[in-house]
């Protein structure tokens, strides 16, 4: 078996576990689910007729408008849910036996993140089929909602890498959890939520260089109006942004693990 | 081949130093007990060795390869069973085993038929499908001794394989480990059951505040020590005469009251019989005999200038980064 083929497998076999733990442990999966469950329906439900607004983008409904920030809003926490869980696996020495084991360290990161990513792509599979019992279209067709759930579930796996930098550079679960509030803010400070050009100073500036409105465009695109490739490149462009991030604080972090046990 | 050598190993969190230039070496097929208590640096020692820590001075080669630029080979070549049994309480005991198989590399056909015959092994078959947060203490014991086993290792680290284990549930490990031995595996086990040192190594390291005090099989390490005793209890007023009759028997050890004689005995067990009988022949009537052997306490003791027993409860930690 190559060296690839075989990496492969530990990925996946890595992936496999996080995505279990996700759902044995119900702390972790009700954040990416629940939560922004709940706050779909109080927003659609209260905010609704929000798209009567002047300025307020065209959308056949503002359920439609809100699937893509319910998917960030998933994302992120999924994001942060691995985070956490990879911390707890510091905590309990888990990692160790990983460590121990004849495998590329970078295999371990991967590992966890694919089982974010997956993480990322079962919430984008959760909204968009919430999306459409509740009468929401996907103005982009099948082709639309893939490349949202594609997007949604990359976006997942990069905010996993700085949620696992964290981890490994903490190694405490702790301190990932603390992160929670932080990933509402920069929610709350990009597009998810409320179109930017409706928003007012200076949170409006700060939406317009987040990189999450980046990705809420990118996957809010495909739903509300059709597959637009200037959105769909600037998405991939911030996806990647934080993912070579991710992979630079990852790297250094497992160095500084190594160095203090 | 040596299994391991280790020359001039040192490791340091800032001021501490956890390890203080430590020398060992530990044949092929040897069981090597590394005893010390909490906080003497032998999970530091472990760590190192299992290329889980960077060691700041000294070098290592585990199974022929240098721990630091061949870790990869040497994680090939060795089986980890930590301290804190570093278990998965959400996965099933097979789930674990065969995650382990395939971090290993086995194929899956070949990990699913090693990760029944383990579970058969150490007995588990019949809570495979269970969560291991539903273990108790010794079965998880035994799964993470399995999972260390998964690719038939050469060498095995143990980390205090049995602490916190009930009586019955450390013969079972200790018969496991003593099984694994015969199979041809090398065994590193560190521990700080004096017991546990003596019952299973073949060579004990002994390890106090980052240095190796003592090292050797545990007959020699007590041999050094001094002989077995004879310790007597007789009736008041007996114990010149005793001391007496002692005398011509064996070098007399200073008593630990009034009551009691001990004489050292060199032959052992096998000098008792000439000890009562000269009691007899001299009339002094015996309370109670109790052939002495020095312990690898006493080795410590006479190699530290304190005991290992008492600490053993004091339970302060392996030390630590910050």
């Amino acid at each position: 078996m190559s060296e690839l083929a075989r990496s492969a497998r530990v990925v996946r076999a890595l992936g496999t576990r996080s995505i279990r733990q996700t759902f044995r442990r119900p702390q972790l999966i009700s954040p990416i689910v629940v939560f922004p469950t709940l706050l779909l329906a109080i927003q659609t439900g209260g905010a609704g007729a929000g798209v009567e607004l002047p300025g307020f983008p065209p959308v056949q409904s503002f359920l439609q408008f809100m699937l893509a920030g319910s998917m960030m809003q998933a994302m992120m926490l999924a994001g942060n849910s691995g985070g956490i869980a990879f911390a707890v696996d510091i905590e309990m020495g888990f990692t160790d036996r990983l460590f121990a084991a004849p495998i590329p360290r970078f295999a371990i990161v991967l590992g966890r993140l694919a089982g974010t990513a997956a993480l990322g792509l079962f919430a984008a599979i959760w909204f968009l089929a919430i999306g459409l019992i509740f009468g929401a279209e996907i103005a982009g067709g099948v082709p639309g909602a893939l490349l949202a759930m594609a997007l949604t579930a990359a976006a997942a796996l990069a905010v996993g890498g700085i949620g696992a930098a964290i981890a490994l550079r903490s190694g405490s679960a702790s301190v990932v959890q603390g992160l929670f509030p932080l990933v509402l803010v920069v929610l709350f400070l990009s597009s998810a939520f409320f179109p930017q050009e409706l928003m007012v100073e200076p949170a409006r500036t700060i939406a317009e260089y987040n990189p999450l409105s980046f990705i809420v465009e990118g996957v809010r695109e495909p739903i509300i109006s059709g597959i637009d490739a200037t959105h769909t490149l600037e998405a991939v462009v911030a996806i990647l942004g934080i993912v070579v991030l991710g992979l630079v604080l990852s790297s250094r972090a497992l160095r500084h693990r190594l160095r203090v046990g | 081949m040596p299994a391991i050598v280790v020359e001039g190993l040192e490791r340091a969190f800032g001021e501490v130093r956890a390890v203080q230039g430590i020398d060992l070496r530990v044949d092929e097929g040897e069981i090597y007990g590394f005893l010390g208590p909490n906080g003497a640096g032998k999970t530091t020692t472990v760590r190192m060795l299992t290329t889980l820590l960077l060691p700041t001075g000294g070098r290592a080669s585990v199974a022929g390869h240098d721990v630091v630029d061949e870790a990869r080979q040497v994680r090939a070549s060795i089986g980890v069973a930590l301290q804190e049994a570093a278990l998965d309480p959400l996965m099933t005991g097979r789930e674990l085993i065969r995650l382990q198989a395939t971090l290993q590399g086995l194929p899956p056909a070949a990990g699913r038929e090693r990760a029944d015959a383990l579970l058969e092994r150490v007995g588990l078959s019949g809570a495979a499908e269970r969560r291991v947060g539903e273990y108790s203490g010794g079965m998880q014991r035994r799964l993470d001794l399995a999972a260390a086993l998964v690719h038939e290792p050469r060498v095995l680290f143990l980390d205090e394989p049995t602490t916190g284990l009930d009586p019955v549930s450390r013969k079972t490990i200790w018969e496991e480990v003593q099984a694994l031995n015969e199979d041809g595996t090398t065994v590193f086990l560190t521990t700080q059951y004096l017991e546990e040192a003596d019952q299973l190594a073949d060579n004990v390291g002994i390890i106090d505040s980052g240095r190796i005090v003592a090292e050797g099989t545990p007959e020699s390490l007590k041999g050094e020590v001094g002989s077995p005793h004879v310790e007597l209890l007789v009736g008041e007023g007996a114990v010149p005469e005793a001391e007496r009759v002692c005398a011509g028997l064996g070098r007399l050890l200073p008593p630990k009251d009034g009551k009691r004689v001990l004489v050292e005995v060199e032959e052992g067990a096998a000098d008792v019989p000439r000890v009562v009988r000269a009691l007899d022949e001299a009339g002094i009537a015996v309370e109670s005999l109790e052939l002495v052997r020095p312990t690898l306490d006493d080795v410590f003791v006479a190699k530290t200038g304190h005991r290992l027993e008492k600490e053993e409860s004091e339970g302060d930690e392996e030390l630590s980064p910050a």
